[in-house]
């Protein structure tokens, strides 16, 4: 079950370096020195690649973790600070561990993770890698009693595990059957890979992971581009905090995914397919293999699809382990190729230099399933709906201050205000729309619209109610950013960081006005100077709350100058080495 | 050479360029300054540094990586360009614990120069105080990665020179920093010699040869002399030119 590349049926590569590790992981709740150097001998790799690897990715450790390892999403909508509490806190004094260390015993560790696609479920956890959902603090007592007595997972009240998907809106893509498995291979095979191709281009889509690449327009350049192989790839490492779509759609419609990749491999000459599931997913994959299994067995994947004498075709699910910037697909070949997730230099771009140097499709997850719909119902069917520059329909998820969390999906054009009402929230005070790397709107902006024209968005839908402190959210955007930086580039790394800490400082109120300039400084700096995407998003939050919200900033800051080194928190090293926590351990 | 047709402008100066150069390769050549501290000529570009970063109509690109095209109109030597690179310099100095007075390196060291070359007169940010390890156990060379700024030179000239690929750079964000690839992860257990280009290209003071301190004495040393500006016009590696079209695919896609 965790090794996926095993089901390939035509050729058989190694074990990918990121389960390898995964496994060890799970094993030995960390990964030793010793262990590293195993596996670059196994694997023929450098050390420093190994090792490299291994401190890269937050789900893999060098100390040991816990028997029970917990992770808290520290999202805005799933995170552990709902309606004022503090959860990890909670359950960490109920076990008496602190975040971030091992307890002495080694039975408990927790700590702290980027969104784990749970918005719509309540405040939510990762306990060895399995999620919880609907966390209160009634629950976290029952946890600790459960951790306390050391019973295992398996046999905690199954309801704890339940995740319910609920689709409020449905359109074109949730409303229509979904094609029957084959049928639009069939079709493919009959009218011709260029035909295909043509109808995909007819249609107008648009990916939907927030760039909005035309997806003809891509097809076709990888389809022309000369290479020893072609290769699709699924990026399905949906990691903007407050996405859940894909999280939906791998759980209900994977069927209908995997016929899109194989009509992309059809159209693009690729007998090869990749499916790059985000670690935080990890407990789709035995549902995700056993669909592929069934696809196998059923002759629409492997060799001779459809009796066809030249359409072979596989796909391979590879598992990722912590890492927001892999959702960027060059970071996502990276790793893919057992590298740490560093964007590359493009051009040359995937589409004729992607996974191992060759011509790569690499698709959002309902960018492939909207394919495999229109190929079954043709493009008319789907550019008839949605805007003149955005076709068809959009699926978000929805979540924070609303009544009804979970899936809605729209025609493009939508207007915020509509999605407001549909779902249920009222006063609102703000609005995230693409996740901290999206744009953040207030009420006079809700008479805007959901398409590639006017507010793009991967899914995510953060609805910020009256009651809100938006500078919290400000902060926890920023430590977002600063955690998943891959420090590759001067700005982002170091930006990142400095960022936070400013914000962190304006919260202390030990800021002036001096420091919002700076702010406006390191925003502009990280935003036009940083290697990839994530450096160009990262500090949009703070430009549009600059713009939007000012008075979040300047409530808190001081009129007069306030030193930025603080001398009593200088002290605090020495402190914990001494034990010390007394007043004559302090300056007033 | 008035055969080449192909031409860029950098601030308004005409500059020609063959296919396949990167915008710093055509303006290394035409003897333009782009200021920058992880790229050096021979060795494959990797774009980290991110002082180089040029704007190409509302573009901003590094030219370091960017392939020099026909017609382009790139604005470098500009104020707020220059701020920007101020700026960079700066955060690469709070990053780590950049100790000129007493580091061995003072006067040789192309992050310093860079800071007086751009005119920075102070750190602006707060100091980050990272801890980060020094390796001592080398016979002949010390690695103190708290003045490392992550430029990769080290790596990419022990991997496409030196050809023994002591250097790789780990971890996340400002976790990341330099590993040896040796079973140890010691200096002590690598290849590396003081010879070796990876151990003499750091810009910084993060690799230092030991045992010869202060050979040079301090108001002789290289930008005492010079501006950066003026060395980079001299630096090439001559024995690499072969390798730029092999080996570095991996940083170049």
């Amino acid at each position: 079950m965790t090794n996926s590349c095993q089901h390939n049926s035509f050729n058989l590569p190694q074990e990918h370096l990121l389960h390898r590790l995964h496994t060890l992981q799970r094993e030995y709740l960390h990964i030793s020195p010793q262990a590293m150097q195993q596996v670059a001998a196994e694997f023929n790799l450098p050390l420093s690649q190994v090792a490299g690897v291994v401190a890269f990715y937050s789900f893999f450790s060098t100390q040991p973790c816990g028997r029970f390892h917990i992770l808290f999403s520290n999202c805005t909508s799933c995170g552990y600070l709902p309606d004022g509490q503090n959860l990890m806190q909670l359950l960490a004094q109920q076990l008496q561990v602190n975040p971030g260390k091992t307890r002495t015993d080694g039975l408990i560790s927790i700590g702290e993770t980027s969104c784990i696609g749970l918005c719509d479920q309540g405040a939510s956890l990762l306990v060895n890698g399995i999620p919880l959902t609907h966390l209160n603090p009634d629950k976290i007592a029952q946890i600790a009693q459960q951790i306390t007595a050391n019973i295992s997972t398996d046999e905690w009240p199954a309801e704890w595990f339940e995740i319910h998907d609920t689709i409020h809106q449905r359109n074109l893509l949730l409303t229509t059957a979904q094609p029957a498995p084959g049928s639009t291979l069939q079709q493919a095979i009959t009218h011709g890979a260029a035909e295909t191709l043509t109808t995909i281009q007819q249609s107008g889509l648009n990916g939907r992971g927030g760039a909005g690449f035309n997806t003809g327009k891509k097809w076709q350049l990888c389809r022309e581009a000369p290479g020893d192989a072609h290769y699709v790839i699924c990026n399905a490492d949906e990691g903007e905090p407050g996405t859940f779509k894909d999280r939906v759609l791998l759980r209900h419609h994977a069927e209908t995914l995997f016929e899109g990749m194989t009509l992309c491999a059809f159209v693009i000459g690729a007998n090869k397919g990749l499916v790059y599931l985000r670690g935080e997913y990890r407990y789709l994959l035995s549902h995700l293999q056993a669909v592929l299994t069934q696809r196998r067995n059923r002759g629409l994947l492997g060799r001779h699809i459809l009796n066809h004498a030249d359409f072979h075709f596989d796909i391979d699910i590879v598992v990722g382990a912590g890492a927001y910037i892999c959702g960027e697909e060059s970071a996502l070949i990276e790793s893919l190729e057992g590298k740490s997730g560093i964007p590359r230099i493009r051009p040359p771009f995937p589409v004729t230099h992607g996974y191992l140097g060759q011509p790569t499709v690499v698709n959002n997850v309902e960018t492939l399933i909207a394919a495999a719909h229109i190929v079954a119902y043709g493009s008319s069917w789907f550019n008839s709906v949605g805007t003149q520059k955005s076709r068809g329909t959009k699926i978000l998820s929805v979540s924070g201050d609303c009544r009804l969390p979970g899936i809605y999906e729209y025609p493009f054009g939508v207007h915020i205000q509509q999605i407001l009402d549909d779902c249920g929230a009222q006063k609102v005070q703000a609005v995230q729309i693409g996740g901290p790397a999206g744009k953040l709107i207030g009420a006079p902006d809700f008479n805007h619209t959901i398409s590639f024209e006017d507010i793009s968005t991967g899914g995510s839908f953060l609805i910020f109610g009256h009651q809100r402190d938006l500078l919290t959210v400000h902060r926890n955007f920023a430590h977002f950013f600063a955690h998943e930086s891959c420090g590759f580039c001067t700005p982002c790394r170091i930006g990142t960081q400095l960022l936070k800490n400013n914000l962190d400082k304006i919260a202390e109120a030990h800021s002036t006005a001096n420091d919002i300039e700076t702010l406006k400084q390191l925003a502009f700096l990280i935003q036009h100077h940083s290697h990839c995407g994530l450096g160009h998003t990262a500090a949009n939050h703070i430009l549009d709350g600059l713009q939007h919200f000012p008075q979040v900033f300047t409530t808190h800051l001081n009129q007069n100058f306030v030193a930025q080194f603080d001398l009593d928190q200088a002290l605090e090293s020495a402190r914990q080495i001494t034990r010390r926590d007394d007043a004559a351990a302090h300056l007033d | 050479m008035s055969a080449i047709q192909n031409t860029i402008r950098i601030d308004n100066q005409e500059i020609p360029f063959t296919p396949g150069q990167t915008i710093m390769d055509a303006a290394l050549a035409a003897k333009v300054y782009i200021p920058h501290l992880c790229h050096y000529p021979g060795l494959p570009p990797s774009g980290n540094c991110r002082l180089c970063v040029v704007e190409i109509g509302n573009r901003s690109v590094a030219a370091c990586t960017t392939p020099a095209a026909a017609d382009q109109a790139i604005c470098s030597n500009t104020p707020e360009l220059n701020q920007a690179r101020k700026a960079l310099t700066q955060m690469l100095f709070v990053e780590g614990d950049h100790i000129c007075p007493s580091c061995e390196k003072t006067g040789n060291c192309k992050l310093q120069a860079m800071a007086y070359y751009l005119g920075m007169l102070d750190d602006h940010f707060p100091q980050f105080y990272q801890r980060r390890e020094i390796d001592a156990s080398h016979p002949d060379i010390l690695l103190d990665r708290k003045r490392c700024i992550l430029c990769d030179l080290c790596v990419r000239a022990s991997r496409e020179v030196d050809g023994k690929n002591v250097f790789a750079i780990a971890g996340r964000g400002t976790q990341a920093h330099l590993i040896v690839n040796s079973p140890s992860g010691k200096l002590a257990d690598s290849p590396l010699a003081k010879t070796d280009l990876a151990t003499t290209i750091c810009p910084v003071g993060a690799i230092l040869i030991k045992q010869r301190g202060y050979q040079v004495p301090i108001g002789k040393r290289i930008y005492d002399q010079h501006t950066i500006r003026e060395t980079t016009m001299q630096e090439h590696i001559p024995s690499c030119d072969k390798l730029k079209h092999k080996g570095h695919q991996d940083t170049e896609r």
